[in-house]
């Protein structure tokens, strides 16, 4: 029983990690590439505005971002209830 | 030495290269066969799916889809990395510790029915061989020009040779043969784009080059474009013209799709641990995103090329390129050498001998034209997959980065295929042959069925590759767009949702799968057999969604059915449930299980 409880506590601390990595995935895409684009224009990069860097080359970095910090702190969750790989 | 040769040196010593790789690799056993023993390490495991995953779309038709539209085709690059993202968080680690060796195996135990695993097997099927039509396209292409041969004849060289390494290598051979042709791949796309952006920006790095200066005018090399290109009646390159939902629709289409398809999540099933899975799939992303965040400064710089080619003398008023100029002036051999093809074409319509490049489409351009005696677009052809390739010698590049290229170029196309064909063949023999028809099949005869299947696959799309849907970046979209629709919400709802029942799963694929696969026949023809349809992507059946977005709301539609229909029916059993508690946690994964 309390082996279930702590999956419980490691799977919702999970998912809330994922959900904030999921918004940040959205905002930079989704966001400031596309929708949230007009309101980002004023800031110009190389020629054009933040917008049009965030969809050619900006979201991918902080897609990579998010993984690495995603691999890091469940590796480290992982360890802390007890549930890493011996 | 002349260029043909030069050519041929490239792409045959990088073929032995494989092929040599592949007969070192010999697989032994079903399980090195399909996983290649579990001993790949996270970074190599990265780099084998990064070639696997960069095919003829990322590598020939990407960057030229970009340079003639712009920021408008922005949707290629966000989405075909941030699915990474969704695979990593969603899907990764949790099939790695369910430890089986396919999709549909994970699929099939899940939803503890076989029906779901033979569904799973049949959405995989479709989706990796509209697939494998877009690599035979880039195939095609890069064959013609290089070795000098038609398409047809490019084609059946190419799959012949993947037929060679897929068969008899099997997953080890691909994951070794793989990490070479990264290395071909990323060296043959990132030389030229540095070369290229030396010349115009002074930045040895392209990607930063793109946001740098354009040294012959001084002003920055995005404004210079759509300066140029506006000038000539073309939309400008950095604004936002195309319509907002079809293009949020698409880039979402491309995210799911990459989590959905079976040859990449099956690169997960091979690294040793659950910790390494999430690992992976960061080192996978780090390896694409080196071409990624370079093509679309290969597009931007290729296209002022193209323009600058076309007006060298400055813009309008300078006059434009002469005919003779296209004949004898060594920099324009290019476009000779292309015309061949019958991918590249010009005309000069107004008989001034001279070839008027513009967009003959504007009304200020009409005016234009009508003072100044032109009778239309010049450049009356120029096939978008072939501006990659050409780009080299756009801009004037010695010999051997154009070898190189072409070395790259089928490196690219030729890996996705294997890795395709391998996820073929292992959902044929495995899931189908041993999972549902005879379980009692020999290890020997699961292997020749394997071998047979991946050829059957290889010949049926050859043939459809002859007679593409659409430049091969749109084709491998369209793949996408149905692995999002039937595979990526039943994997996702597998382990997130212990609500979902057998029921439900299949009700939500099958839905999912064929709404999306008749959208895409409405308007690529049935099958896509040529003439066949009642829509086109212009003026699409539903607003302004197009078949290449249609994935995003197939996905859609197999999350609601699934869950209406598991609400209906038989909740499902405890064993089930407690299998999806064991496959969220890490601890206790060993080796893969055969069954």
């Amino acid at each position: 029983m309390s082996e279930n409880s702590s999956n419980n506590a490691y799977w919702s601390a999970n998912m809330r990690i994922i959900v904030v990595s999921l918004i940040i995935w959205a905002l930079v895409s989704f966001g400031f590439g596309i929708l949230l684009r007009p309101l980002l224009s004023g800031i110009s990069v190389g020629g054009t505005d933040l917008g049009f860097w965030f969809a050619q080359q900006g979201s991918i970095l902080v897609f990579l971002a998010i993984i690495f910090f995603y691999a890091w702190r469940m590796n480290r969750l992982d360890r802390e209830h007890g549930v890493d790989e011996e | 030495m002349d260029q043909f040769t030069i050519n041929l040196l490239f792409v045959g010593g990088s073929f032995a290269l494989y092929i040599g790789i592949a007969i070192w690799a010999r697989a032994g056993s079903t399980s090195e066969f399909y996983a290649a023993g579990r001993g790949v390490h996270p970074v190599t495991n990265g780099m084998a799916t990064a070639a696997d995953w960069m095919s003829a779309a990322s590598f020939i038709s990407m960057a030229g889809l970009i340079a003639f539209t712009g920021y408008d085709n922005s949707s290629f690059l966000m989405g075909w990395t941030g699915g990474y993202v969704l695979l990593a968080l969603l899907l990764a680690p949790y099939l790695r510790k369910f430890g089986k060796f396919t999709v549909s195996e994970f699929i099939g135990d899940r939803f503890y029915s076989q029906t779901a695993r033979i569904v799973a097997v049949v959405c995989l099927i479709v989706a990796s061989t509209t697939y494998v039509i877009g690599q035979m396209t880039g195939v095609g292409v890069a064959f013609g020009r290089f070795l000098e041969v038609d398409n047809t004849t490019g084609l059946l060289i190419g799959a012949c040779v993947v037929f060679a390494y897929a068969v008899f290598g099997g997953m080890k051979g691909v994951t070794y043969t793989q990490v070479a042709q990264y290395v071909v791949l990323i060296t043959a796309y990132t030389i030229p784009a540095v070369f290229i952006s030396l010349q115009l920006t002074g930045n040895p790095i392209p990607g930063l080059g793109l946001f740098g200066d354009d040294v012959a005018s001084g002003m920055p090399l995005l404004t210079k474009l759509d300066q140029v290109v506006t000038e000539l009646g073309f939309s400008s390159y950095t604004a936002h013209h195309a319509d907002t939902l079809n293009m949020v629709l698409f880039t979402l289409s491309l995210m799911i799709g990459t989590a959905g398809l079976p040859h990449v999540i099956m690169r997960f099933f091979t690294v040793p641990k659950v910790s390494d899975a999430r690992w992976s799939a960061g080192w996978a992303l780090v390896f694409i995103a080196l071409l990624y965040i370079t093509a679309p400064a290969v597009g931007a710089m290729a296209r002022l090329n193209i323009t600058d080619m076309m007006w060298p003398n400055g813009g309008i008023e300078g006059g434009a390129v002469t005919v003779e100029q296209i004949a004898d002036d060594p920099r324009y051999d290019w476009m000779d050498t292309w015309q061949k093809t019958g991918l590249l074409g010009w005309e000069d319509k107004n008989g001034d001998g001279k070839i008027q490049y513009y967009n003959d489409k504007n009304a200020n351009m009409q005016a234009v034209a009508e003072e100044k005696g032109w009778k239309g677009n010049e450049l009356t052809n120029f096939n978008r997959d072939i501006l990659v390739l050409a780009n080299p010698e756009i801009a004037n590049l010695p010999s051997w980065v154009i070898g190189l290229v072409a070395a790259g170029g089928l490196a690219a196309a030729l890996s996705t295929a294997a890795g395709l064909l391998l996820a073929i063949s292992s959902a044929v023999s495995h899931d189908l042959i041993k999972g549902a028809i005879n379980p009692q099949i020999s290890e020997r005869a699961e292997l020749l069925s394997a071998r047979i299947a991946m050829a059957v696959a290889i010949a049926i799309a050859t043939y459809l590759g002859l007679n593409p849907p659409g430049f091969a970046a749109q084709t491998v979209a369209l793949a996408f767009g149905l692995a999002a629709a039937s595979i990526f919400p039943a994997l996702m709802m597998g382990i997130f949702s212990t609500r979902i029942n057998n029921t439900g799963a299949v009700a939500g694929m099958l839905a999912g799968l064929i709404v999306t696969l008749v959208y895409i026949f409405l308007h690529k023809g049935w099958f896509f057999i040529p003439g066949t349809n009642s829509f086109t992507d212009a003026d699409p059946l539903l607003g302004p969604i197009k078949s290449t977005s249609f994935g995003a709301i197939g996905a859609a539609v197999n999350f609601a059915v699934a869950y209406v229909v598991a609400g209906m029916t038989k909740e499902t059993p405890q064993a089930i449930k407690d299998l999806v508690e064991s496959v969220r946690i890490p601890r206790g994964a060993g080796a893969a299980q055969d069954h």
